[in-house]
């Protein structure tokens, strides 16, 4: 079932004004204010927007195939109408002089930002609790964290604020949210979507994806995003086509994500949703890929290196934050960035510092390197013999708020099934599988050869098919 | 365990331009350690003659035409985001 083709048949039908639409999705996001999920609203835009596009129907002109509907971006995308402030005090009042090429995609295509969803700062995080601006909050239960770093962004989705909402995964942080709230969460294959215009954090791993509630409706939005951009080199030659029919496929289920160490009910749930694509045709065979427990390790040395390179450029000069009453040009760097960056971020630079420095780089960086070829040749291996690959998100259902915030490294191990296909550069998505014992959702993960996003869609559109 | 001394964490964040008072240093390092140690699991994979991956595009050397394109942004824009500025310039502290 797709809200978005619901809403645009309305606007375009002229059964409900674009105003409309947008100031409903507006209301419903005040009203939704306990949860955190937002940061700012770019109401002022958004209603000149659905004024244009309203006087476009009338005027007889194609408004696009996203026309009048609303959205949210996650606030490490440049977007107009609001600060753009990766949730820290570095960028608070940053005003974005540029947009994103996702965003510019989408409004071409008539879609509407309504505001920017909270996460944690610089995306460094997996529940949204390092937020400069305080935690999101479960969309299902008040006392869990939204997952993250996305964290806002899913919530939005989930609540019904909007029929979409724009993410960012560098290890799990569209999949693992949108695990936690119950709604489709898609990572792309690395290159699929340009990330110009978003702040970066790993540069080999970013991607660009979207929450949904259906697969149907996350093939419409990436459909729209995808493709070549001049202004960021690492997009790959256009090859998104969305695809229906499927033929029978042959899906692994790997091993080491279902033991004793990840929650019972994940496991039941994955269970029955391999049962579930066993009836649709599918073959099930259980899989071994004992390099998957360290990619982990590898994540954490490659990552924060790339962090510690990247986050350089927020110096305190050109714009964001610049600390007040001091005389030296070290002093204004130091003070800024460290008033400006939350502990996960300055944790995540030093760690980045330590692994690229002189005497560590061989046994830390290279060594996370090599073994990360040695986890993309698994994959390729894999990928000879199945279609897809299916597991879960997350070890758990959602966490409790302050539940991990201590200990780095419990936090990082949410991580642990997520950020395999991200070293990799493979599509995957994390579709809702049901609810724990606890009621709350939980997701399961379908991994695709890179370049088979639209494969992984199709396979989850069917399921939802089923459903129906 | 790898030990990461207070004089350790001051150097690496003296290498990031971080100025961090002492107990974020005493913080930062006992959990800097503990993610070190983690990581160290690695050394249980054989690596040797494996070429590392850097990037995963599978994409090199791609090319554009030299085609100049007209900024979206002015000079006036780009001073307006700087902290402080003065006749048309950024200002900054005294370097020397």
């Amino acid at each position: 079932m797709s809200k978005i083709n619901d809403i645009v048949f309305r606007i375009k039908g002229g059964n409900q004004t674009a105003r409309a639409t947008i100031e409903a999705a507006l209301k419903k996001a005040e009203m939704s204010s306990d949860y955190n999920a937002l940061l700012s609203f770019t109401k002022q835009r958004a209603l000149e927007r659905a004024d244009d596009i309203d006087a476009r129907i009338k005027a007889g002109e194609d408004v696009g195939v996203l026309a009048g509907v609303p959205f949210v971006v996650k606030d490490n995308f440049l977007a107009f109408g609001a600060p753009t402030t990766a949730a820290s005090k570095l960028l608070e009042n940053f005003l974005a002089p540029v947009q994103a090429t996702a965003v510019e995609k989408l409004e071409a295509a008539g879609a509407i930002c309504i505001g920017k969803a909270n996460m944690d700062a610089f995306a460094h995080g997996g529940s949204t609790e390092n937020s400069a601006f305080g935690p999101t909050k479960n969309a299902v239960n008040a006392e869990k964290v939204a997952g993250g770093s996305s964290g806002g962004s899913a919530v939005v989705t989930a609540l019904d604020v909007v029929p979409f909402a724009l993410g960012t995964d560098t290890g799990g942080s569209i999949r693992q949210p949108a695990s936690f709230n119950g709604v489709v969460g898609v990572k792309p294959s690395y290159g699929m979507v340009s990330r110009y215009g978003v702040v970066a954090m790993a540069s080999s791993t970013d991607s660009i994806g979207c929450f949904t509630t259906s697969a149907q409706d996350a093939e419409l939005v990436l459909a729209v995003m995808a493709g070549r951009d001049s202004r960021d080199m690492t997009t790959l030659p256009d090859y998104f086509t969305p695809q229906s029919d499927i033929a029978p496929m042959k899906i692994g289920l790997i091993k080491e994500f279902m033991g004793d160490n990840v929650d019972a009910d994940v496991r039941a749930r994955v269970t029955e949703y391999a049962e579930k694509l066993k009836l649709a045709g599918h073959t099930i065979e259980e899989v071994s890929m004992p390099i998957v427990k360290h990619a982990l390790a590898m994540y954490y040395i490659i990552v924060p290196a790339e962090i510690s390179s990247n986050l350089a450029r927020y110096d305190g000069i050109r714009y964001g934050r610049r600390a007040e009453g001091v005389s030296t040009l070290a002093e204004l760097y130091g003070r800024s960035r460290a008033e400006g960056f939350v502990t996960e971020n300055k944790r995540r630079i030093l760690i980045g510092s330590y692994v690229l420095s002189s005497g560590f780089y061989d046994a830390y960086f290279q060594k996370a390197q090599k073994a990360r070829t040695l986890l993309i040749e698994e994959y390729k291996k894999l990928f000879e013999m199945y279609d897809v690959l299916l597991g879960p998100v997350a070890p758990t259902p959602a966490f409790s708020l302050g539940e991990n915030t201590e200990d780095p490294v419990k936090m990082y191990l949410a991580d642990i099934m997520t950020v395999p296909p991200s070293l990799a550069g493979l599509p995957a998505i994390s579709v809702p599988a049901g609810v724990s014992s606890e009621g709350l959702p939980v997701g399961v993960q379908l991994i695709g050869a890179r370049q088979n996003d639209a494969l992984l869609l199709a396979l989850a559109k069917q399921s939802e098919g089923d459903e129906q | 365990m790898t030990h990461i001394s207070d004089e350790d964490t001051r150097h690496l964040a003296q290498l990031s331009g971080l100025q961090l008072s002492d107990d974020e240093l005493k913080q930062l390092g006992s959990t800097i350690g503990n993610v070190l140690s983690y990581v160290q699991e690695l050394d249980e994979l054989t690596t040797d003659g494996v070429t590392p991956t850097y990037q995963v595009s599978g994409l090199q050397n791609v090319w554009r035409t030299d085609d100049v394109q007209a900024s979206a942004v002015t000079r006036k824009e780009l001073l307006a985001l700087a902290p402080a500025s003065q006749s048309d310039q950024i200002k900054v502290p005294k370097v020397l």
